[in-house]
């Protein structure tokens, strides 16, 4: 029940931020089917049909953490240039969908692919295209900022310009800078997190919960870097429950439940401003799912 | 929640089509065993003379050697397993039971072996323990198949496990060739190694060294039919992890209300 | 963390056994140099847990992962890096046992004793990386670590203390022995460390 209240909740609290240009380049985007409830799926993922083919191409993948099922059957495909927005109760899978994408979990049914790669054979090959945000920042707190920005810059051979305009574009660049992470708040940990990945200049970016313990101008910070490096051709998922600030982000809006992600990126929710008939769709969904769960585990 | 039920009683029924890992071949090995047992129990405790020196108690010999050869087999078996899992493309879970069955006869044996050793230690050189090479290394291969179990129950999926246990188990063999040399390594009051040298019928009466073969084919029948069943119901079990999957994904996707 | 509280635990620990051998100035000088080791190993499960502790806090490890890092170099680098504390810490519990247990380092076995205190300490870097980083991601390893990595470094135990038996002369033992026994621990850390850095890719992942 939590997670209906809260995820509804920020919602609405979020709703003043929302950015208007986003809106009209959403609208561009062929506006599909808004779900009137939870069962209502609509058939079409719209690909943006490109010709490299998609970043990301799931069928029916199953994924475990230890015997538990996380993953019970997801099927999507996202293609190049999209931000991709995975919304669901708390428990849904968003984050194993991340890490299974990340090339961090062994897939154990159904076929995934990932930048060309086939998970199932070649998880090493995902990893270096990909930059990973978890509920972790992956940072070490003994180094300082810098040093933190420089070592994930690092892995790719990126040069000392493009290590400070990472850190630039993050906000963490001047007084921050020589300060050891293990001093810093949680928020500007967050941000150096944010500028390691920018200096990691991945072509697929996947964050969870990314706008977690980030200030109004960090969340700034981090629509603008996410919409720069997806019209530069980067992909990006994004796991949120700041509906608002991320529906606002996002080409294409996909439900995670269960598991699942039904149907080749099905449950699609596009662009239009987020009217307050949705809103109310959405909080009454999860609280659906929430149900379900209580349900499912009273039995068990 | 209605859509579970068919599941459950569908594993249970195939749990139970199935549940001996007995067959003909295991029985017979079984039963080989068993008359294997008894010749040498008759060898051992009525055929053999007691020893000059030692007396009746050199009679513990004829467990003592067979129990540490069987240990000694069961370790080298789960390194070969533990290298084939490892090293074949398929990355096959039969070498990975193979190599986990083995290994934990193989803990057993050496903890039999080390007991019988403590009893004849304490008949012969009047004490329990000796803190001589050969029972100091013994007691270290005895803890660090000991650690290898305990990775094997280590949370994670079954690769996880086979991939862990495998790197300890090629280590841990290593340690073999220092057990067995160690008393010519530490120049010991350990007696050599009577059975696997060179010279030995020049140093035990014949029908010692026969009774001591006995116990060798008959401990080792007894590994090999071990081994059958617990490879078996090792399989088992992780079959049954993989049923128990089916039925959390079954619960988890009634769950999500799709399918 | 070596300097604040590895090393004064490492001193507590020759004080402690000074006591358990009740302060008898000739057993403890005959005892020293397992009583050095034995401390060392200790400390050795203290230094690999906050190495894997640095990058398990905070998810660094999946990180490393995620950038591609070779698994080969964390393992180096892990390795080298507990080496070195290792080494510093072992010169100042061999100047804790010449203060504390009143051993005598003679000039002619200065040169074992530093081929040992190199060859021993590899080994033990090697086989702590290894298996902390098996353990760092499961639950319990707080035990299983100590569980697989003592009977793993005893060989290292048995053989260092020997070699450095032989460098101080203390007891009976002879300069020239200490050399097979130097032996033996550069197989030890050859073995470990080939088969650590190989191994090391696969243990971390899922």
């Amino acid at each position: 029940m939590h997670s209906c209240v809260e995820s509804s909740g920020v919602g609405i609290a979020q709703k003043s931020v929302f950015d208007p240009i986003e809106v009209s380049r959403n609208s561009v985007q062929p506006v599909a089917a808004i779900g009137n409830d939870d069962d209502d799926v609509s058939s079409d993922p719209g690909p943006t049909a490109t010709s490299s083919g998609p970043v990301i191409e799931l069928v029916d993948v199953v994924a475990t953490l230890g015997q538990f099922p996380a993953l019970s059957g997801a099927t999507m495909r996202v293609d190049a240039g999209e931000i991709v927005l995975l919304r669901g109760p708390n428990g849904a899978g968003k984050t194993t969908l991340l890490r299974l994408c990340a090339g961090l979990l062994p897939v154990v049914r159904g076929n995934a692919t990932v930048m060309g790669h086939d998970l199932a054979t070649d998880r090493e090959g995902v990893r270096p295209h990909v930059g990973l945000l978890g509920h972790q920042n992956g940072l070490f707190a003994d180094l300082t900022v810098a040093e933190n920005v420089r070592f994930w810059g690092a892995t790719v051979g990126a040069s000392t310009e493009e290590i400070g305009a990472a850190m630039e574009r993050m906000g963490v660049a001047d007084r921050l800078a020589d300060v050891p992470v293990r001093k810093l708040s949680a928020g500007q940990k967050r941000r150096t997190a944010l500028a390691g990945l920018v200096a990691r200049r991945a072509r697929l970016w996947l964050l969870d919960e990314p706008h977690s313990g980030l200030d109004q101008r960090g969340r700034d910070d981090l629509d603008a870097t996410l919409r720069q490096a997806a019209a530069a051709g980067a992909t990006i998922l994004v796991a949120s429950h700041e509906l608002d600030r991320a529906e606002s982000l996002a080409t294409r809006i996909v439900g995670v439940v269960a598991g699942q992600v039904t149907a080749g990126g099905t449950r699609l929710l596009r662009g239009a401003s987020p009217g307050c008939s949705r809103r109310r769709i959405c909080a009454s969904s999860v609280a659906a799912a929430c149900s379900r769960i209580r349900c499912c585990r009273s039995q068990a | 929640m209605t859509t579970l039920e068919p599941n459950r009683t569908a594993t249970a029924s195939e749990v139970v089509a199935t549940r001996s890992t007995g067959t003909k071949a295991t029985r017979a090995i079984g039963i080989a065993a068993v008359v294997a047992m008894t010749w040498l129990l008759l060898f051992a405790l009525v055929f053999s003379p007691a020893d000059v020196n030692q007396g009746d108690s050199v009679r513990l010999m004829y467990i003592h050697l067979p129990t540490i050869w069987v240990a000694y087999l069961s370790f080298i078996v789960s390194a070969i397993a533990s290298g084939m899992y490892l090293f074949t493309k398929k990355h096959s879970l039969g070498w990975d039971r193979m190599a986990g069955a083995s290994s934990e006869i193989g803990v057993i044996f050496v903890g039999l072996t080390l007991i019988v050793g403590m009893l004849w230690g304490r008949l012969t050189w009047g004490v329990f323990w000796q803190w001589d090479a050969r029972l100091t290394t013994t007691a270290l291969l005895f803890v660090t198949y000991i650690g290898y179990l305990a990775v094997r129950r280590l949370d994670g999926s079954h690769h996880q496990r086979a991939k862990r246990s495998a790197v300890i188990g090629l280590l841990g063999v290593l340690l073999l060739p220092l057990v067995h040399w160690s008393v010519r390594i530490w120049r010991s009051l350990h007696q050599e190694a009577t059975i696997l040298n060179t010279d030995l019928d020049a140093e035990i009466d014949g029908i010692m060294f026969f009774s001591i073969l006995v116990g060798l084919v008959a401990f080792s029948l007894l590994y090999v039919w071990l081994m059958l069943h617990r490879t078996r119901v090792m399989a088992m079990e992780d079959l049954l992890d993989d049923r128990g999957l089916d039925l959390a994904l079954a619960e988890r996707r009634a769950e999500g209300g799709v399918r | 963390m070596l300097t604040n509280q590895v090393l004064p635990f490492a001193g507590v620990t020759m004080l402690i056994f000074g006591f358990a051998l009740d302060a008898n100035k000739a057993v403890l000088e005959l005892v020293a140099p397992g009583l050095v080791w034995l401390a060392t190993m200790f400390s050795l499960l203290l230094l690999v847990q906050r190495a894997f502790a640095v990058e398990g806090d905070d998810g660094a490890l999946d990180a490393m992962r995620v950038a591609g890092v070779d698994a080969r170099a964390i393992f180096l680098g892990k390795a080298i890096g507990l080496a070195i504390q290792l080494l510093l810490l072992e010169v100042v519990l061999l100047f804790a046992a010449v203060v504390l247990y009143g051993e005598t380092i003679p000039a002619g076995g200065v040169v074992l004793l530093v081929t040992t205190l190199v060859s021993a300490t590899c080994g033990l870097a090697a086989v702590g990386t290894l298996y902390g980083g098996l353990a760092a991601g499961s639950k319990g390893r707080e035990t299983l670590l100590p569980l697989l990595t003592l009977p793993a470094v005893a060989p290292v135990l048995i053989g260092a203390t020997r070699a450095v038996e032989s460098a101080l002369g203390t007891g009976v033992a002879e300069l020239s022995d200490g050399w097979q026994w130097v032996g033996l621990l550069t197989v030890f850390a050859v073995v470990f460390g080939v088969g650590g850095a190989l191994a090391f890719g696969p243990l971390i992942d899922e």
